[in-house]
């Protein structure tokens, strides 16, 4: 064995080998490890972790803004007793839908327009890696994304309506009721979301396009309901709420999650036209990821 | 490593692959043809990415029809265009593209650290990307292919838009890729020049066929031309036209270099070997004349290959023109 001198003075000791060219003989994990990889990235970067500073902002204020109202709920029941929680679990997603729209637009051209615009997306496909593990893991990150951000402010009711003290299976039955429904609204969103995104390489394009397509959708629905509704036609209110992505998962919760519904006159649709919406939403899911299948193979290389 | 056997690739209104049949062994390789002579489509092929129309071809031993997925993780591919994100550090970006190899997460991160470091990027592998050179940018995408320590590496126009020192060095980098990291080359560019310094083979294809393929000490033989510059002097009032003048005694033919900036003050010729190079500054320390420069011209492929082909199967004048691809100009036959 060679043996330097032990202790041979602080000079000696800082010594820089130039050990050359190693080889890489460990591991090699494949593509379900890429995949996975591939998730978490995008999940962390879907709230700015592992981003810089600046892009942490806008997703940690939006989740802020969406737990906020439950917080202050929580308090108001605890402070003053209150038999009940002052929303049910179904409804707090369809009222706080304009911070869960401005989530989407802003982290869904984030998560793929970055790709397609820096044209990184080749890289991918030169490894292991292929475009259906590509779509895959973006857009699982991407709608599980969407759930933490819809399921934490009812994890705060709930943790609130038990603290409490309201009745334990009530709230259960609520909560996982509204997890479910959230669920369904985070696929659903991502797939919207991403498919925008998707078609146009410019963040600010993609941004702008989903917010206009939630927006305008969920506003002429909604209009439409109402002037149907004020002319007595009830059967017209349901149908339209096919429409439009929130008025969807209006439609499906409370046909099928015992939710009471938002649509004018709260005469959602019944479970017969419950069957056509959940139809169409996991039609639209499935949609979704076909689209985004085609779309990345013509981005191959 | 690689062998394709009449290769073809067809869209519907261009064959960008013609019956291509090569065999490329471990080492350097070049694959030189103009734009749009199948290079990058040969690539997607032989990635598995893009089948073929009809042929076959093996990337180390994997048939790319059916094993495309084994090949990707023992190949890494350095594309020609831009495919850096401009808002994270490369560290950051190399690392990812790492685990997306396969790598686990700590094996990922040293070998960023190495690979960065192999290619020459030491305190600003933690800036973002955005604020790098060009060079740097490529030492990058360099990076990425080869982090997960591939046996071969596509290697896609990499002196794309680098300036002569940039180039120089990129092409010493994948001169080391072979011979210091032990990985095997396929490096693509459309100048004929610049691969055939640094290719042990080189394999020239246009319009989807294989024109030549062959070890880089053939091109070289015949195609060095120099360029030499001198100063005058009191004795010679035209140092260019004495040095011509006395290189045509030694029946060396020259070409004035037609409409180079400075043309008149450039002398073209072909070098034959060691003893041209000898022969010039002799003739120029006789004459007292000061040597600005000699150096060997570039030589675009297209020009090379497509007038000189039926030259060079008659066996008439083997010489070249010598043309600096960047000043795409025209040089006339000297001599």
């Amino acid at each position: 064995m060679a043996v330097e001198q032990p202790l041979a003075g602080a000079g000696e000791q800082t010594r820089i080998h130039n050990i050359g060219y190693r080889t890489y003989d460990g591991p090699r994990l494949g593509r379900a490890y890429a995949r996975r990889s591939l998730f978490s990235q995008s999940l962390r970067g879907a709230y700015g972790l592992g981003r810089s500073a600046k892009s942490k902002v806008l997703p940690m204020l939006l989740f802020g803004v969406m737990c906020a109202p439950a917080a202050i709920m929580v308090a108001v029941t605890v402070a003053t007793k209150l038999k009940d929680l002052p929303m049910d679990y179904t409804r707090y997603a369809i009222v706080m839908q304009a911070v869960i729209g401005l989530y989407i637009a802003s982290q869904g051209p984030q998560s793929v327009s970055r790709d397609l615009r820096f044209k990184t997306v080749p890289l991918y496909f030169s490894r292991p890696i292929e475009r259906g593990d590509y779509v895959l893991a973006k857009y699982g990150a991407m709608a599980s994304a969407m759930f933490v951000l819809t399921a934490a402010p009812l994890l705060v009711l709930y943790i609130g309506a038990l603290l409490a003290k309201l009745d334990f299976s009530d709230q259960t039955e609520g909560f996982l009721q509204g997890l479910v429904s959230v669920a369904l609204l985070s696929l659903l969103f991502a797939g919207i979301g991403l498919v925008i995104s998707a078609v146009t390489p410019r963040r600010g394009f993609g941004i702008a396009a989903v917010i206009a397509v939630l927006t305008i959708s969920y506003g002429a629905v909604s209009t439409l309901q109402a002037i149907a509704h004020m002319q007595g036609s009830d059967g017209a209110v349901g149908w339209l709420g096919l429409f439009s992505p929130i008025t969807l998962i209006d439609g499906v919760q409370t046909a099928f999650l015992g939710a009471t519904s938002s649509f004018p006159g709260g005469e959602g649709p019944s479970t017969g036209a419950g069957v056509v919406y959940l139809l169409v939403v996991l039609g639209l899911i499935a949609g979704s990821y076909g689209i985004l299948m085609r779309r990345y193979r013509k981005v191959g290389l | 490593m690689i062998s394709t056997e009449s290769l073809s690739k067809r869209f519907p209104r261009v064959t960008a692959l013609d019956r291509l049949s090569v065999d490329i062994g471990p080492g350097v390789t070049g694959l030189v043809g103009a734009n749009g002579a199948g290079k990058s489509t040969l690539i997607k092929i032989l990635l598995g990415l893009s089948p073929a129309t009809e042929g076959r071809a093996d990337v180390l031993g994997l048939d790319v029809a059916t094993e495309g997925a084994a090949i990707r993780e023992r190949v890494g591919y350095m594309p020609e265009h831009d495919c850096l994100p401009p808002d994270v550090s490369a560290t950051e970006f190399v690392v990812h593209m790492a685990r997306m190899s396969g790598l686990p997460p700590t094996a990922a991160r040293e070998r960023t650290a190495d690979t960065l470091r192999h290619v020459g990027l030491y305190e600003e592998r933690y800036r973002p990307i955005g604020g790098y050179s060009t060079g740097m940018k490529q030492r990058v995408k360099l990076a990425q292919a080869l982090v997960h320590d591939p046996q071969l590496v596509f290697l896609d126009e990499p002196t794309n838009g680098l300036d002569p020192v940039g180039r120089d060095d990129m092409l010493g980098l994948i001169r080391r890729v072979h011979t210091d990291f032990g990985i095997s080359v396929l490096v693509t560019s459309h100048l004929l020049g610049e691969l055939e310094r640094t290719c042990d083979h080189v394999v020239v294809i246009d319009g989807g066929k294989l024109l030549r393929s062959s070890s880089t000490t053939d091109f070289t033989q015949t195609t060095t031309t120099l360029a030499v510059e001198v100063t005058d002097t009191d004795e010679h009032p035209d140092g260019t036209r004495a040095l011509r003048d006395a290189l045509h005694a030694r029946g060396v033919t020259t070409d004035a270099g037609g409409g180079l900036p400075g043309a008149g003050h450039t002398l073209l010729l072909t070098a034959e070997g060691e003893e041209t190079y000898d022969l010039v500054r002799d003739l120029v320390a006789d004459l007292g004349l000061g040597l600005v420069r000699m150096e060997q011209r570039r030589h675009h492929i297209a020009e090379v290959f497509r007038p000189d082909q039926t030259q060079q199967r008659e066996g008439t004048d083997r010489r070249h023109q010598g043309t600096d691809s960047e000043r795409k100009e025209a040089v006339h036959h000297g001599g």
